[in-house]
């Protein structure tokens, strides 16, 4: 079962850069890439949950802006420690501009 | 047979197990430790483990499954007593003893003590159980004086004050944070903790702590049911010096973080090193200066010869403000200021030849982690950026860094 929510429109998130998105009590970060490909995490570092939304892409990378944690945003894998969980990611399709998080996958 | 002994049983510690497997090291590893738990974070013990509505536990940095599948042994709750540096062996105070190949000093530090009249009687924060006796004193109402406003107090402050607690902070030095931080940043500070109602008495000394009041040298008496001295920590040498290894603010090491004995290294609070960048010997007491010492060490302990160049870091966290540092604002006296947001300040510490050297920086909340790591990554790349390009907020400091 998908369940498709509208979390932004593409001109909200520069490229290389990411926005809080928050929804039914859950928050998210939603990635957009140096090549302007969309990807979607939980907003949460998995380490000590903060705000991802407050941190800094690089590349495919998000850095954690507390304590450094790094996740590859595309996969969510953990990349050294401190953070060693690596982040729930969700399907993403940009639809007339919009952009779209699938929260059920 | 190889054999790695790490004595210390914290961040460094914890860390330089994981680094030497991580490098395949396949000998034995054994730590040994004064404290009954395993290697935990010491962080949250001025803030969130005191905050907490439940007892908290130690947040531990390796757990016993981690334990087991690197291959260490942890000797807990033992102290080290002596190095015999002929014989390459560690004597113990239950009476045995392990012979190294390598020997890692990750020993820490432990908090000054006040020198006047019942300073005994202050409380100090290094370890857990001090954590969970702070816990029990910091009930609403009660009356507590923290002598010293560096961060464990200012944050002991922060979190007596949440807990309704009357706080009174003094501290001797004209200002709070003297030590490292610049002034504008400070008053924020101070400025926060008066807001939430902590008294706090600056440029004045103590005379005497009684069982009911600290008394201070302008005859002032001011009632307390709980003192705590927060006025920094002295690197743990004991053994190192004993041992006869080479001392300078800690234990002395070279860029590689290895000490005057060839086979013995050192990392963490209790490791002085050369820091090539900066040109000079650093001592840093930080959450991931142990971690990146740690990783050096090891590699160096297996036969590498990396030279320890990382980037001075750290963060206190007081109400809902976080401060971050990195580099070595003390070397920079031009000072140029950024406003990113309306509740948040960066400034950038230059040298005299406007070279980027530091970067102090505080908000609400982690508004300005973005802009200090950004200004680690330039000065990790030895960029120097514009003072006008600095000050200015609608300049990406990332665009700076790709340039």
């Amino acid at each position: 079962m998908t369940s498709w929510i509208e979390a932004c429109t593409t001109d909200d998130i520069d490229a290389e850069d990411v926005m809080r998105f928050d929804h039914a009590g859950r928050t998210f970060a939603i990635y957009r890439s140096p090549d302007n490909k969309f990807y979607a995490t939980d907003g949460l570092c998995t380490h000590e949950k903060i705000h991802l939304c407050d941190g800094l892409v690089m590349d495919n990378t998000i850095e954690c802006p507390k304590h450094n944690g790094r996740f590859d945003y595309t996969n969510g894998k953990a990349m050294g420690a401190p953070a060693c969980i690596n982040l729930k990611t969700y399907a993403v399709k940009v639809d007339g501009g919009k952009v779209l998080i699938d929260i059920a996958s | 047979m190889t054999s790695i002994v790490i004595i210390g049983g914290g961040m460094a510690a914890a860390r330089a197990i994981i680094n030497l497997r991580a490098n395949n090291y396949d000998g034995a590893i054994t730590m040994v430790t004064e404290e009954a738990a395993l290697p935990y974070d010491r962080p949250p013990l001025s803030k969130a483990s005191i905050l907490d509505e439940n007892t908290p536990e130690p947040i531990l940095l390796i757990d016993d499954s981690i334990v087991t599948s690197l291959k260490a042994q942890v000797i807990r709750g033992v102290a080290a007593i002596s190095i015999d540096r002929s014989k390459k062996s560690v004597a113990l105070a239950n009476g045995q003893s392990v012979n190294y190949t390598k020997l890692l000093l990750a020993t820490g530090a432990k908090p000054r003590r006040l020198t006047c009249q019942g300073g005994e009687r202050a409380l100090t924060l290094r370890d857990y159980k001090d954590t969970i006796e702070l816990r029990h004193r910091f009930q609403p109402g009660q009356k507590i004086v923290v002598i010293g406003g560096g961060f464990i107090g200012l944050e002991l402050a922060s979190s007596a004050n949440k807990l309704g607690c009357t706080v009174t902070l003094v501290e001797a030095q004209p200002r709070i944070l003297m030590r490292g931080v610049p002034e504008a940043i400070a008053t924020i500070v101070h400025d926060r903790h008066v807001a939430a109602g902590v008294n706090i008495l600056v440029g004045i000394g103590l005379k005497s702590i009684s069982a009911t009041a600290v008394l201070l040298n302008d005859g002032r008496e001011i009632l307390a049911d709980t003192v705590i001295a927060g006025i920094g920590a002295s690197p743990e040498i004991t053994l190192a010096s004993e041992a006869g290894l080479e001392l300078n603010n800690g234990v002395a090491c070279n860029e590689n973080l290895q000490t005057s004995d060839p086979h013995i290294y050192a990392a963490g609070d209790c490791c002085s090193f050369l820091h090539q960048t900066y040109g000079k010997r650093i001592r840093l007491e930080a959450w991931r200066s142990a971690q990146e010492q740690a990783a050096t060490a090891a590699e160096n302990m297996l036969g590498g010869s990396k030279v320890h160049t990382n980037l001075p870091w750290f963060w206190s966290d007081q109400y809902d403000l976080s401060l971050q540092i990195a580099g070595m604002p003390d070397m920079g006296p031009i000072t140029v200021s950024r406003k990113p947001s309306s509740d948040s300040l960066v400034l950038f510490h230059l040298t005299i030849e406007h070279k980027l050297i530091g970067v102090s920086a505080i908000g609400i909340g982690n508004a300005i982690g973005r802009e200090v790591k950004l200004t680690e990554m330039l000065m990790a790349k030895n960029m120097h950026p514009s003072a006008e390009q600095l000050a200015d907020p609608t300049v990406q400091l990332k665009a700076l860094l790709k340039g």
